[in-house]
C-alpha cells in the first residue's frame, strides 16, 4: 500500500465524488420529473399519452444505460445534438433513471386505496385535484422506498459516465491509475468514497422513509 | 451533420454477431456464476456463526455499495498488481458473476425466511437434519418464491454486460464501437446494438415468465 | 328531490339493477334493504355516478345526473353534481395524509373558496355534532372505527349537501361501535336532512326510515313505511329475507 500516494490523490478524489454527487442529484431530478409525467401519462386513458409511455419505459429499461449514454454523447451529434460530456451524462442518466421511476410511481400511485379517488371525486373534486391533493401525496409515502433503491443504483450507475470522460470519481481513479500504476489503492479508495457517498444517501431515505411510515 | 444511414449496420452484420456471440457466452457463465455463488452466500448469511454471517454481511455491503464498473477495474487492472492475471473475458465474468452473486443472496435469503417456521418445525420432527432440512424442505420452497426476483436481476445483469466493453471484452457494445471507428457512424451501430440488446432482453423476459408460470403451477 | 327512473346497469353479463325506480322528496328519508348482491350498493354510487348506468334517468333537485354530455363538459357537470351530494362510505376512506381538520376542511376551501378560518370554524361546529371535538388535531391512523366514520360524515356535510347517502357506513364496525355512528344519523334524521340509507342495520332502519325499499336481485320487491315492510310484509322473498336476519 502507497499510503503518501493515497495522501496526495485525496483531495482530488473528494472533489471527483462531488461531481458524483452532483452529477447524480441531477440527473435524478431529471428521472423524477420523467417518472411522474411518464406514470400520470402511462395511468391516462388517453391512448396518445400512454403509448408513448410505454415505449420509453420499455425502451429505456430495454437497453443497456451505457449504449443509451453512447448514443446521445457519440451519436447525438449526428443529428444535430452536441453535448459537453457532462450535461450528456444528466440528461442520459435522467432519462434512464426517469423509465425505471416511472414504473415505481405508477406502482406506488395504483398501491393508493381505490376508495381514496371515490370518496375524494365524491366531495365534488375533479380527477386531477383529487390526483393532486389526495392520492400524490399517499403515493409519495409509498414512493420512499423505491425512490431508495433507484437513487443507489443511480448513484452507482453514474460511475458508467467516466465512458464518456466525465471526470467523475471512477473516470478520476482511472486517470490516476493510468500515470502512477497504482491501481489497487486508487480503486479502493474511489470505492470508500462510494460507500460514503452511498451509506449518507441511504441514511437520509431511512429518516424520510420512518417519517412518511409514521403517517400512514 | 451527416445523415443517418442504417444500411452500413449491415455490412458489418458478421461484427456485429461475432460481439452477440460474446455477450451470449458472457452472460450464460455470469449467470451461472452467480445463481451458484449466491447460494453460499445466502446461507452464510443466515448461519448460527456470527462471525461468519457478520464477515458475510460486509462483503455484501461492500458489493452492493460499489459500482460495477469499479469492480470490474479492480480485478483487470488492480489484480496483476497482486500477480494475478486475468484475461477480459475471464474477468468480465467473474466481475459481473460475484456483483449479482451478491444481489441473487439476497433475494434467496429473504425467500428463505420467509418460508413458514412451521416447515422447519415439521422436517426437524420427523428426524432431518439441519442441513438437509434445508436442502428437502426450506430451499426448494424457496426457490419457487424467489424466482420473479431472480429474474429481474438476471435481466439487470444482461444490460450491465454491456460494461465489460470498458475492460475490452469483445462483445457486443465493443463490437459497435470497432464497426465505428472504422465507419464514424455512431449513431447508427449503437442504436443497433440497443436493439439486439432489446431483443435479448425481450426474449430473456419471455423465458423467466415460463418458468415462473412453470414455478408457480407446480405449488 | 332524488328521483330514479328506469335505471339500468349491466357488470359484463351480469344485470345488476333491472330497470329501478324511486323517489325521495325534500326531507324525507328512505333506507334500501336487501341481501348482499342485491344491487343496493350499486344504486346508491349510481346517484352521484361513481358507477355509470347503461340505461335510465337520475335526477338531483331538478338536474339531471347523467346527462350525455361528453367528456370535460361532463367532467364539470359531475363535480357540480357531486358537490351536493354527499357520501359516506363502508371504509371510511378518510385521507391518511390529513388531519381530521384537513379532512373537513380541504373540500370546502378548495371548490367553495371559502376562507380557511370560515371552514375551520364550520368544521369545529360540524365536529362538536359528531362529539369529536378533542380530535381536530389527529390523524385518521390514530382513530377508532366509529370515530373514523363521524369524521367522513362530518367531512360530507361540510359541502352543505342537500342529500347524505350512506353507503353501509356501520358494516365494517365492530358491533359496540355502531351506536355512536347510528346516533350521528339520528341527530341528522331529527334535523330534516334528506337521506338514503343502505343498511344491514333493521333495528336502526325501521327507527329512522320514512319509506323502506326491499331490493333483491337487482329489482325492487317490495316499498313500503316502515311499519308496513316490516311487520306486514305481503311478499314472500320479504318475508323470507327478514325472517333470516330476525333469526
Amino acid at each position: 500500500m502507497d499510503y503518501d500516494l493515497i495522501g496526495r490523490v485525496f483531495v482530488y478524489f473528494a472533489m471527483a465524488a462531488g461531481i458524483t454527487v452532483e452529477l447524480s442529484f441531477l440527473s435524478m431530478c431529471l428521472g423524477l420529473g420523467l417518472g411522474l409525467t411518464g406514470a400520470l401519462c402511462k395511468l391516462s386513458p388517453n391512448r396518445w399519452l400512454e403509448m408513448p409511455a410505454r415505449l420509453y419505459v420499455s425502451v429505456f429499461r430495454g437497453t443497456p444505460c451505457l449504449i443509451q449514454l453512447f448514443v446521445i454523447y457519440f451519436g447525438g451529434p449526428q443529428i444535430g445534438l452536441q453535448l459537453e460530456p457532462f450535461p450528456a451524462g444528466v440528461l442520459g442518466l435522467g432519462i434512464n433513471i426517469g423509465a425505471y421511476m416511472t414504473e415505481s410511481i405508477r406502482g406506488a400511485i395504483l398501491a393508493v386505496e381505490r376508495g381514496q379517488m371515490e370518496a375524494a371525486r365524491s366531495l365534488g373534486l375533479s380527477k386531477s385535484r383529487a390526483m393532486v391533493k389526495v392520492i400524490l401525496p399517499q403515493a409519495a409515502c409509498l414512493m420512499v422506498r423505491p425512490l431508495g433503491v433507484n437513487t443507489i443504483a443511480l448513484i452507482k450507475g453514474s460511475s458508467l459516465v467516466s465512458a464518456i470522460s466525465v471526470l467523475e470519481l471512477t473516470y478520476t481513479a482511472h486517470r490516476y491509475i493510468s500515470s502512477t500504476y497504482r491501481p489497487f489503492e486508487l480503486f479502493i479508495l474511489a470505492a470508500l468514497f462510494y460507500l460514503l457517498i452511498i451509506s449518507i444517501a441511504s441514511f437520509f431515505i431511512r429518516k424520510l422513509d420512518q417519517r412518511f411510515v409514521l403517517l400512514m | 451533420m451527416t445523415g443517418l444511414d442504417f444500411s452500413v449496420v449491415l455490412d458489418y452484420y458478421p461484427v456485429m454477431l461475432a460481439g452477440l456471440m460474446w455477450t451470449s457466452i458472457l452472460c450464460a457463465c455470469a449467470i451461472a456464476l452467480s445463481l451458484v455463488g449466491g447460494v453460499p452466500l445466502a446461507l452464510a448469511g443466515i448461519s448460527r456463526n456470527r462471525i461468519l454471517r457478520s464477515a458475510t454481511g460486509f462483503f455484501i455491503w461492500v458489493f452492493r455499495g460499489t459500482p460495477l464498473l469499479l469492480q470490474l477495474f479492480l480485478i483487470y487492472f488492480g489484480l496483476p498488481q497482486v500477480g494475478i492475471y486475468l484475461s477480459p473475458i475471464v474477468s468480465g465474468i467473474i466481475g459481473l458473476g460475484i456483483h449479482y452473486a451478491v444481489y441473487n443472496s439476497d433475494v434467496m435469503r429473504a425467500g428463505i425466511v420467509a418460508v413458514e417456521t412451521g416447515q422447519h418445525e415439521a422436517s426437524r420432527s420427523l428426524g432431518l437434519s439441519r442441513a438437509q432440512t434445508m436442502r428437502k424442505v426450506i430451499i426448494p420452497q424457496a426457490l419457487r418464491n424467489v424466482t420473479p426476483a431472480l429474474g429481474n436481476n438476471l435481466i439487470a445483469l444482461l444490460k450491465e454486460s454491456a460494461l465489460v466493453s470498458i475492460i475490452t471484452v469483445p462483445e457486443l457494445t465493443l463490437a459497435a464501437q470497432r464497426a465505428i471507428s472504422e465507419t464514424f457512424r455512431p449513431f447508427e451501430f449503437y442504436l443497433a446494438a440497443g436493439v439486439i440488446y432489446y431483443d435479448i432482453n425481450y426474449f430473456l423476459e419471455l423465458g423467466l415468465k415460463r418458468v415462473e408460470l412453470k414455478t408457480a403451477l407446480s405449488r | 328531490m332524488v328521483k330514479v327512473i328506469n335505471v339500468c346497469k349491466r357488470f359484463g353479463p351480469h344485470e345488476v339493477l333491472k330497470g329501478i325506480s324511486l323517489e325521495v322528496r325534500r326531507g324525507q328519508i328512505l333506507v334500501i334493504i336487501g341481501p348482499s348482491g342485491s344491487g343496493k350498493s350499486t344504486l346508491l354510487r349510481a346517484i352521484n355516478h361513481l358507477e355509470a348506468v347503461d340505461d335510465g334517468e337520475i335526477w338531483v333537485d331538478g338536474v339531471r345526473v347523467n346527462r350525455p354530455l361528453k367528456g370535460l363538459k361532463f367532467e364539470k357537470h359531475i363535480n357540480k353534481i357531486r358537490q351536493d351530494l354527499g357520501m359516506v362510505f363502508q371504509q371510511f376512506n378518510l385521507f391518511p395524509h390529513m388531519t381530521v381538520m384537513e379532512n373537513i376542511t380541504m373540500a370546502p376551501m378548495l371548490l367553495k373558496k371559502i376562507p380557511r378560518k370560515a371552514a375551520e370554524e364550520k368544521a369545529c361546529g360540524l365536529l362538536e355534532k359528531v362529539d369529536l371535538m378533542d380530535k381536530v388535531n389527529y390523524y385518521p391512523a390514530q382513530l377508532s372505527g366509529g370515530q373514523k366514520q363521524r369524521v367522513a360524515i362530518a367531512r360530507a356535510l361540510a359541502m352543505e349537501p342537500k342529500v347524505m347517502l350512506f353507503d353501509e357506513v356501520t358494516s365494517a364496525l365492530d358491533p359496540e361501535l355502531i351506536g355512536e355512528v347510528n346516533k350521528v344519523m339520528k341527530k341528522l334524521a331529527e334535523e330534516h336532512m334528506t337521506m338514503l340509507i343502505v343498511t344491514h342495520e333493521m333495528r336502526f332502519a325501521a327507527e329512522v326510515a320514512d319509506h323502506v325499499i326491499f331490493m333483491a336481485d337487482g329489482v325492487i320487491v317490495e316499498e313500503g313505511p316502515p311499519r308496513q315492510l316490516f311487520f306486514n310484509s305481503s311478499h314472500e322473498r320479504t318475508q323470507r329475507f327478514l325472517a333470516e336476519v330476525f333469526k
